[in-house]
Formats: structure tokens, C-alpha cells, sequence
């Protein structure tokens, strides 16, 4: 099985640009649903096969998307999002970077009125392996399995990817939530989601340096799950203060090292890492013990 | 981006914020003379954008136009080190020349994005005019919050509240509520990303002013403010990173002998994780991006090796849907060009990986290829040795 996205997902497009254009066509040959796109002041018509809509509203109402995907340039990304939650449509994956963060701080407190789903932004997508992708990952290198992924960075997750798929592990799904200060879905909401997944076995998550989403997603993990969770930290030698390509990717105020991080994921539990050739080996560890119980689930189970 | 003390409080006075009469100088026959204008004592401050001036030397009173000649003088030009600068220093190119202030009380008052509340959040702490850091690290319960509503901006209760905590006379407290909410407002009017007044100060007369101010801004959001833009001093910033960012690649130089060049952020600091990992040290972090052009890969190569420590180079990238054997093509073409001479090791993985890697054993150029991350930082940490 998968979370959020399956084979039956219907997907919309928001920006059917170059880069959206050749990303959509390249979901729909990996056989994603793509029902159709927005382009205002063009609804009725088709592009390169795709029915457009000239709102996400009307889109909605002819032919009720699941999901849509955001290309839109920066400038007007936020505007998309907002256009897609007031639509109803309940995941909104934004791939788009460079959102100004205080579109995004207002596109957040907009959302928790809503029952919209927000991946991203600034994120490679989703994609249930043989089933969906909405994103601009690579789909080849995705084979199906037990194995639910989450991580802050795009390429850093294919390989972690492709060394789980070259050692024959398969994934259940794989969700990039995005580099960015602030973003949607976070670490500890797509744990919980692998965590109700009666299919996934175990979880791989790939933090970086800034912020304390990954705190709080261990925090959880020691609480909460029972399926053996694998983690890498990027970022163990960037220097403090100094922003490493990602928005969030800051050391500040002594706060956000990756030494914090991997101390706080190890006493949760969590397999950790120290070189990113090592994601895929320590997975086929985990998969290969027994299901093992923590001390304190023994306790607390049929109470 | 970051800014001048000088500009951030023309912004922030914009705004109705208080801060001291002054004006900014780039000579010392400049500083005299709004010296002299002031008719006053003043205070001469160094204009980097590294912090801990004081300590270092680059904040001194002057009680006469002819004292403020002579500490301008002995500041401009010269290469102040403070501890946020490294130890190369940063050039002092100019002076603010400010009015003193009789200083009652000096109090801290910041705001920053809080990443775990989505929002705004508004601080101020009695113990200002030191290292805010220390206070946050060792007496946290100090610093006093309060979270910025989006669409609402610093509530004045809000203020009052965090007036009183500062325990501010009564009298004050109206007076310091117009300042932050004023304050709240200039940061979120210009998309700053970071606002700090340390210090914060109370004179003996009852006055309210921004004795200091750092303003940070959003990059993202730069392209709706061309006044904030044009603030952009290149002088600050180190060569090579702004000689990238030309070419939208990210480059930040460490001070290692492994040159990295990777597609995208995590893979990047990964990469230079696994370096360190193996052995080694990175010299740099550069992201060429999710794309990675044959022309990007060019300008990368150019900036990795104008830096001399540079004895080794690392390319990581991981193509997904980018076809390899173009990323292999624009390697060898960028490496003739340039006439590269270190040695190169390069991992490719993506659609066409045979097809690049043949490319690059037959390009009869100094490539070592590499299958997967562990193999490729082993092989370039040996070739840096």
C-alpha cells in the first residue's frame, strides 16, 4: 500500500509551463492521472492532450481532482495554493522555489482552516512507487516495497532511493517536504501517515542541518512507532550561520547542528547514519531482524 | 541579504521607529565635519556587516569634531576583526557619526521567524547590549516572546505585555508600545527575515531609541522591494560567492582541499559530509541546482578552481531525470576549455550512466569515474592527499 497518493489519485497541474509541461508529461508516462491544468482565459481547450480549466474551482467541479501539482512561478505560487484549498482539493504538492517566506507564513495560517493537505514547497513531490508520481522525481529509479521515505532535500533522496531500490528494497511511498523555513507537511506528520500504514515496514528519514523539525519528529518516533526508523542528518560539517542552499538550511544561534539532531533521532530509537552511503545497507539491517518490540510497548500494550 | 547598521535605521526611522541623530561618513574630513554640525559629543561606529564591533575597536567616542577626525581616520581603511568576522577582517569603508545618549537602561529587542510556530515571533529580554546568544543559551527564561499573528502584526497588548516583563517605568510603556509595534511593522512591510535592536535603550530623560539595528532580508522576496535591493553592498561579500550567485549557483567556500560540485542542497552537504567521512575536507559547498546546465557546470568548474587550496574535484550529481551523457559532455567540454589540472573524479547516476561514464574514460582528460557516493569520496580524498 502507499499514503496520500495511489492508482486511482486524479491529478491536476497549476502552471503548465516549459518546466511544468515536460514534468506532467513525464508524471503521465509513469501513468499518473493527470485530468487536467489551469491556465486562466484558456478553459475548454486542450494542451498537448491535457483538458485545461481556466480555474481550479471549475476544475474541480468537471472532473474532481485529488491532488494538484504547483509550477507556478514564485511570484505567484502562493496565490495557487490558496486557489487550490478554496477549491477543495484536499493535497496540494507545491514543487515551486524561492516563495517569499512570508507568503508562506499567511498561505499556513490560511490553511489550518482548511482541510487541504500542503506538500512543500520547494520539493521534488510524491510518488507511490508503480502507481503515482506527482512531482519531478525521477520515477526509474522507484521500485515498490515496504519502505516509506521522507527528506528535506530532493537529490539527496534519490539516492537514498537508489540505494535502497539497487539492494532490492522498494518503497511504499516517498515524500520530499522541502527545503524551505516553512512548509506543509512535516517530518512528524508523514511519520505518523508511514506509522498507520499497514504496508510499510519501515521508514527512512533524511534531515538537515536548521530548524527542529526533526526534534520534534523523533520526539514523536519515541513515543508513538514501533517500525524500525533509519536516519541521515546532511549537513554535519557545514560551518554555523551560513545558509547551505536550502532557506532552512541554517546553523543559527547555536541551534540546528546536525550533532543535536542525530543525538536527539538516536535516543528516540532511530538507526542513524553517519555517511549517506550508508542508508540503504542499515535498512536491509532493519528489515532483516525480527520485529522487535520497544522495552516500553510491552508495558503499555492491552492497557 | 544583510545590510548596514547606517541602512537599517533609515529603514526602520521610515517606520516611525526612534533611533539617534547621525549621518554616515567616508572620510574622516567627513566625519568632522557632522561632527562639528552636531555640535555635541559623538559616537563614531564602524559600518560592517559583522557584529562585535566594539569589542573590536571599531565603536569610540569622540568629545570634538577634531577627536572624531582622528578615530575616523584611525577606522577607514582599515581591517576590522571582530569575532563574527573570521580572521581576514572585513574592510571599513565607512563611519556613522552619532549623537550619545544619556543610557538609563539597555534592554534587546528582536524578531525572527520561529520555523515551529509558522510565524513571527517578537523578543525582548532586560539583559541587553551583550551577546544575546549567551542569554538565549544559558538563562533562556530571560527572553521574553511573543508570536506574531499573521495578517494582524504585534498585537499593542502584545507590546505592553513585553514592555512590563522588560519592567519599564509606567510612564514609558505607551512609548515603548508605538516602538515595537512600529518595529513589527518595518519587519514585515520589508520581508525582513531577521530584526535585532541591541541595544534597546532607555535614556535618563525617558527617551526610547534604537541604539543599534541589524535587518536581514528575505532573498526570496527581494524582487518586490527595489529600494531594500539597491541596499546590496558586493564589497561585503566574498568574490567568488558573488561571482556565483551570478550564474544562480551556490557557493560558499570552506577552507578544506576537496572542490565539490554537486546538483542540489542535501546532496551537496551530503557530499561534503562523506568527504570528511572518508578523510578528507571539503574546500567548498556548491550547489549547481536541480538542472545542472553544460554551462553551469562550466562556471562551477571556473569558481572551484580559482581557489588555490583546491588539490582535488569531487562531482556528485545524481541526474534523475536530466540524461547523463549531456552532464558528461558539458564536463569534459567545460574541463578542456579551462585546461583543468587537478585531478577530477566524477559520480553520475541517472538515465544514460554508461553512455556519460563512456564519455568520460575516452575524453583522455584526468577523470577518474566513480560508482556511488562511498567509492567516489574515497577515490578524491586519496587524489587530494
Amino acid at each position: 500500500m502507499s499514503i496520500l497518493v495511489d492508482e486511482n489519485t486524479k491529478v491536476l497541474v497549476q502552471g503548465l509551463g516549459r518546466e511544468g509541461g515536460f514534468h506532467a508529461q513525464q508524471c503521465m508516462a509513469y501513468g499518473t492521472k493527470i485530468v487536467g491544468a489551469v491556465k486562466p482565459g484558456k478553459g475548454g481547450t486542450k494542451q498537448d492532450g491535457i483538458p485545461l480549466f481556466d480555474s481550479v474551482a471549475q476544475a474541480k467541479r468537471e472532473v474532481n481532482p485529488r491532488a494538484t501539482v504547483i509550477f507556478v512561478p514564485a511570484s505567484g505560487a502562493a496565490d495557487a495554493i490558496l486557489e487550490a484549498a478554496d477549491a477543495g482539493v484536499p493535497l496540494v504538492v507545491c514543487i515551486t522555489e524561492g516563495i517569499p517566506t512570508f507568503d508562506m507564513i499567511r498561505v499556513h495560517a490560511c490553511l489550518k482552516t482548511t482541510r487541504t493537505r500542503l506538500i512543500g514547497p520547494n520539493c521534488p513531490g510524491i510518488i507511490s512507487p508503480g502507481k503515482c508520481k506527482i512531482g519531478i522525481m525521477p520515477g526509474h529509479i522507484h521500485r515498490p516495497g515496504p519502505v516509506g521515505v521522507v527528506s528535506r532535500s530532493g537529490t539527496l533522496t534519490y539516492e537514498a532511493v537508489g540505494q535502497l531500490s539497487a539492494l532490492g528494497i522498494g518503497q511504499s511511498t516517498c515524500i520530499g517536504i522541502g527545503g524551505d523555513p516553512i512548509i506543509g507537511t512535516s517530518f512528524r506528520d508523514a511519520i505518523e501517515m508511514f506509522n498507520a500504514d499497514p504496508h510499510t515496514h519501515a521508514i527512512v528519514m533524511i534531515g538537515e542541518i536548521g530548524g527542529t523539525a526533526e526534534e520534534t519528529a523523533a520526539a514523536y518516533i519515541r513515543e508513538h512507532v514501533q517500525k524500525p526508523v533509519v536516519g541521515f542528518i546532511a549537513g554535519q560539517t557545514a560551518p554555523p550561520g551560513r545558509r547551505m542552499g536550502h532557506a532552512g538550511a541554517i546553523i543559527s544561534g547555536g541551534k540546528g547542528t546536525a550533532r543535536e539532531k542525530m543525538a536527539a533521532m538516536r535516543e528516540a530509537g532511530i538507526t542513524v547514519v553517519e555517511s549517506p552511503a550508508q542508508i540503504g545497507e542499515a535498512v536491509a539491517a532493519c528489515l532483516a531482524r525480527p520485529a522487535e518490540l520497544k522495552p516500553d510497548a510491552i508495558w503499555t500494550s492491552g492497557t | 541579504m544583510k545590510i548596514h547598521e547606517f541602512q537599517g535605521k533609515q529603514i526602520l526611522k521610515g517606520f516611525g521607529v526612534a533611533v539617534p541623530e547621525g549621518e554616515v561618513a567616508e572620510s574622516a574630513d567627513a566625519a568632522c565635519a557632522i561632527a562639528q554640525k552636531m555640535a555635541r559629543e559623538v559616537v563614531v561606529k564602524a559600518q560592517i556587516h559583522a557584529g562585535g564591533r566594539g569589542k573590536a575597536g571599531g565603536v569610540k567616542i569622540a568629545k570634538t569634531p577634531e577627536e572624531a577626525h582622528a578615530i575616523a581616520a584611525s577606522i577607514l581603511g582599515k581591517t576590522l576583526v571582530t569575532i563574527q568576522t573570521g580572521p581576514e577582517g572585513q574592510l571599513v569603508r565607512r563611519v556613522l557619526v552619532e549623537e550619545t545618549l544619556p543610557i538609563e537602561r539597555e534592554l534587546y529587542l528582536g524578531i525572527v521567524v520561529d520555523r515551529a510556530q509558522s510565524c513571527p515571533v517578537f523578543m525582548a529580554s532586560a539583559a541587553g547590549g551583550v551577546e544575546i546568544e549567551k542569554v538565549a543559551a544559558e538563562t533562556p527564561e530571560l527572553i521574553l516572546r511573543e508570536a506574531i499573528r499573521p495578517g494582524f502584526g504585534l498585537q499593542a497588548f502584545q507590546a505592553r505585555k513585553l514592555a512590563f516583563g522588560l519592567g519599564l517605568p509606567a510612564e514609558s510603556v505607551p512609548r515603548a508600545t508605538e516602538f515595537m509595534t512600529a518595529l513589527s511593522r518595518a519587519f514585515e512591510s520589508t520581508d525582513a527575515s531577521l530584526a535585532e535592536i541591541n541595544p534597546f535603550v532607555l535614556t535618563k530623560d525617558g527617551r526610547l531609541l534604537a541604539l543599534d539595528a541589524k535587518m536581514t532580508f528575505d532573498d526570496n522576496a527581494l524582487y518586490r522591494h527595489e529600494d531594500i535591493r539597491k541596499l546590496r553592498d558586493l564589497a561585503e561579500e566574498d568574490p567568488l560567492e558573488v561571482e556565483a550567485s551570478k550564474y544562480s549557483l551556490n557557493y560558499i567556500k570552506l577552507d578544506g582541499t576537496v572542490g565539490c560540485m554537486v546538483n542540489g542542497a542535501g546532496l551537496a552537504m551530503g557530499t561534503m559530509d562523506i568527504i570528511k567521512y572518508a578523510g578528507g575536507s571539503p574546500a567548498n559547498f556548491l550547489d549547481v541546482g536541480g538542472g545542472a546546465s553544460a554551462e553551469q557546470v562550466r562556471h562551477a568548474f571556473e569558481i572551484l578552481l580559482s581557489d588555490k587550496n583546491v588539490r582535488a574535484v569531487l562531482i556528485n550529481i545524481f541526474g534523475g531525470i536530466m540524461r547523463c551523457d549531456i552532464v558528461a559532455t558539458g564536463v569534459v567540454e567545460a574541463a578542456r576549455a579551462l585546461g583543468v589540472k587537478v585531478p577530477v573524479v566524477v559520480r553520475l547516476e541517472g538515465t544514460n550512466v554508461e553512455e556519460g561514464q563512456r564519455i568520460l574514460r575516452e575524453s583522455g582528460l584526468n577523470f577518474a569515474v566513480a560508482s556511488g557516493m562511498k567509492d567516489a569520496a574515497e577515490k578524491v580524498v586519496a587524489l587530494a592527499r
